[in-house]
């Protein structure tokens, strides 16, 4: 089995069969991370460019450590170092680099659509690496991973997200994801950051947390990015610590062996609290973990797959 | 010179006429209409069995571009897009570079167009100096050098005082105020419709209320002022039924409706995978908006259709969703879409839809267009309510190919185009 598409725009348009093909590769690739030496030589000959026009360090790092464990060469392309600088539009950036000879492009974009847009300017493919509020598939995926791997299955799984859902493309990639493969979701945080209609997404949401986390088997904190407070969506990081903010206490709501998840960065203290991202039940460094070998299976399946 | 339009069906709503009869034209001037004209001396005859004749279309909302972004669209491109829509008459809106916002730049439109018009350009001048929305621009002036009417399209005027004062001064001079309705606070960095579009596409969604609480606000303005104020491009079922509520008081409104509103859904940006052809101000909405059109439409609370053409260059289009420009290349295929997705179900007939796009407008504008009656101008539109399109909007005759509605096949198109006696478009 193959992927449909030569590019990963988001996980709406994946079957649930394309995903767990990913989540089984995955499974693979994460061996390849434990050894001492952590290279092969799969995509060896294969040019791989990161096109960031947002900060990021997880993503970024992640995504050329999955291309350069498995041999490919990396290039990165930092927009604040670039021609965009100069003007430059991301047609004519992207026919650019295509030029040179690449095969992969991962893209961050602060404009939701932008990779859909790349993916019909370039041959290359193009994996989506967070595109404004839309999407941020590799995450959603690293995510599905990390509960697949604690929990055993998704199906029938209790996942509570809390937090901004308006502006998450985390959360619409999670939600996506999460539905295919049968997990029931709550979505939960202040209505200033609830978007309109998001149950025919197939959730349910919630603006009392408690309520939202009430039972759950998997509870994914989002973060909260301090200048939605600025245009006056949230009063203050005091108030939204007391309403929305998940500490041990509020937790037990939830199963007792609820996993705590959270994409980072965290905001220690406002979101989640230091005591529940340092206990015991929080998975959130191994999701970085994870991230690496989601990535690496995506590049395996886009560029090697049959003819490597 | 003599034309004669021989067999078609004379649609002229404000004479009340709807049958099969021969127009004969003299000049510039619509000499005879009867059930069959026979005269010597004919130099052309355009055999209309099976056609719709028309009084010309008239568009009373056009962008030409004209001065200033002429890459984007000019006067002999727009009113040559104009005839080959249908449109004898278009009236251009002022947000050009410099902003027709005096009496210098009505005249330069007014005298280019009749150097390389196709069609008659009505000017549009600014409600306030520069569209910024402050201080109200010398209409007086501006309706002496031939505007018609006063909008700053493309923005609002955010400050209630200020619209009221050019209400007051507009009505002093006769002349309406086409209102461009967005709170600019509601519907900022908005990319598309509030909704479950939206919210799926990760787009910053723009709420029907930031059109309708300045409809709602123009519309007691409008009451308190007793000026004419003209609704551009309502787009929701709340305009609609505000609309509704200020004509039962008896306010001078009126209100147009743009094809795209009534043709299709916010869900059509999720099709076409965030086609930037898509972004229009006000933006597509939801199906029941698009219901309320139609319904505002039958029951006349929206008197007239207008294109809101907005053509655009490509490299405007070419970018990122939020980053593209606003705006529809809508002229060529307005009267397919009136006949596709109005007509053909009935929600107007022939004479209705006629009338929306001739006398309703014309009158709002105060010119002397819109009928067929003898001794008027022969500005004339026929069109082949059978025909079978594909739109290609690679081939608009406007320089904006910015159309959502390619691949799309319609119904009905323009036959000929007569502008002052002079075929100016032929299919």
């Amino acid at each position: 089995m193959r992927l449909a598409h030569k590019d990963i725009l988001g996980l709406e348009e994946m079957t649930a069969g394309e995903i767990l093909l990913i989540l089984d590769t995955a499974d693979s690739m994460k061996e390849i991370l434990t050894r001492t030496i952590k290279k092969v030589p799969t995509l060896r000959g294969r040019s791989i460019c990161t096109l960031f026009y947002e900060a990021s360090t997880r993503t970024r790092t992640s995504f050329e450590l999955a291309a350069k464990y498995m041999s490919a060469d990396t290039v990165s392309v930092a927009t604040s170092t670039s021609s965009v600088q100069k003007g430059e539009t991301l047609k004519d950036t992207a026919m650019n680099i295509e030029a040179m000879g690449i095969d992969v492009v991962v893209m961050r974009h602060p404009v939701s659509g932008s990779c859909h847009f790349l993916s019909r300017i370039l041959k290359a493919s193009v994996i989506n690496a967070g595109d404004g509020m839309h999407e941020h598939p590799t995450q959603g995926l690293l995510d599905l991973f990390t509960m697949r791997e604690k929990k055993g299955q998704i199906q029938d799984l209790e996942v509570a997200i809390v937090g901004d859902i308006y502006h998450s493309r985390v959360a619409r990639s999670n939600i996506w994801g999460l539905t295919k493969l049968g997990a029931r979701v709550r979505v939960c945080g202040p209505q200033t950051l609830m978007p309109p209609d998001i149950e025919k997404l197939g959730v349910k949401a919630y603006t009392d947390l408690d309520r939202a986390l009430d039972g759950a088997d998997v509870v994914n904190v989002l973060r909260l990015q301090r200048e939605r407070q600025e245009k006056g969506l949230f009063p203050s990081a005091r108030e939204y610590a007391m309403l929305f903010g998940v500490t041990p206490q509020r937790l037990k709501a939830a199963k007792q062996d609820v996993l705590l998840m959270h994409p980072g960065p965290m905001n220690r203290g406002v979101e989640i609290s230091s005591a529940a991202a340092d206990a015991q039940n929080s998975v959130i460094l191994e999701q970085v973990t994870n991230g690496v070998a989601v990535r690496m299976a995506i590049l395996y399946l886009l560029l090697g797959g049959a003819d490597a | 010179m003599k034309t004669l339009i021989a067999g078609g069906r004379v649609v002229d709503p404000a004479n009340g006429i709807d049958r099969v009869m021969d127009l004969l034209i003299e000049d510039d001037r619509i000499a005879a209409l009867a059930e069959k004209i026979e005269c010597s001396g004919i130099d052309r005859t355009i055999d209309a069995r099976k056609m719709l004749v028309c009084p010309g279309f008239v568009d009373m909302h056009v962008h030409l571009r004209d001065p200033g972004f002429e890459y984007k669209e000019d006067i002999a491109s727009g009113t040559a897009a104009a005839v080959a829509g249908g449109f004898t008459t278009v009236a251009c809106m002022p947000n050009t570079k410099p902003v027709a916002d005096n009496a210098t730049v009505v005249e330069y439109i007014i005298a280019k167009s009749r150097r390389e018009g196709k069609a008659n350009v009505l000017p549009v001048g600014a409600i306030t100096k520069g569209l910024k929305g402050e201080e109200i621009s010398e209409m007086g002036d501006m309706k002496s050098a031939g505007a018609v009417a006063f909008s700053d399209d493309g923005r609002p005027v955010m400050n209630a005082e200020v619209m009221r004062l050019a209400m007051q001064y507009a009505s002093m001079l006769g002349l309406p105020i086409l209102d461009h309705c967005e709170d600019l606070n509601l519907s900022q960095e908005g990319a598309m419709n509030l909704g479950a579009t939206s919210t799926v596409l990760g787009l910053k969604g723009i709420p029907g209320a930031a059109e309708e609480v300045q409809v709602a606000r123009d519309v007691l303005l409008a009451k308190l002022t007793g000026a004419r104020v003209h609704i551009c491009h309502a787009s929701t079922r709340g305009s609609v039924d505000i609309i509704r509520w200020a004509k039962s008081l008896g306010v001078r409104v009126t209100a147009e409706a743009c094809p795209h509103h009534f043709s299709v859904t916010d869900e059509l940006v999720r099709e076409l995978q965030y086609d930037t052809s898509t972004k229009v101000s006000p933006p597509l909405r939801s199906a029941d908006d698009v219901k309320a059109v139609k319904a505002g439409l039958k029951d006349g609370t929206l008197d007239t259709i207008a294109t809101d053409h907005a053509p655009h260059h490509k490299d405007d289009k070419d970018v990122e969703y939020t980053y593209a420009a606003n705006g529809i290349s809508g002229i060529e295929t307005a009267v397919s879409l009136v006949w596709t997705k109005l007509v053909s179900d009935g929600t107007l007939s022939v004479s209705e839809a006629v009338r929306k796009l001739t006398s309703a407008p014309a009158g709002i504008l105060g010119i002397d267009r819109g009928t067929l009656s003898p001794g008027k101008v022969a500005d004339i539109t026929i069109v082949d309510p059978e025909a079978d399109i594909i739109v290609k909007p690679e081939s608009f005759v406007s320089k904006g190919k910015n159309s959502p509605f390619g691949g799309f096949a319609l119904r009905a198109r323009p036959f000929v185009t007569i502008v002052s006696g002079k075929i100016q478009y032929e299919a």
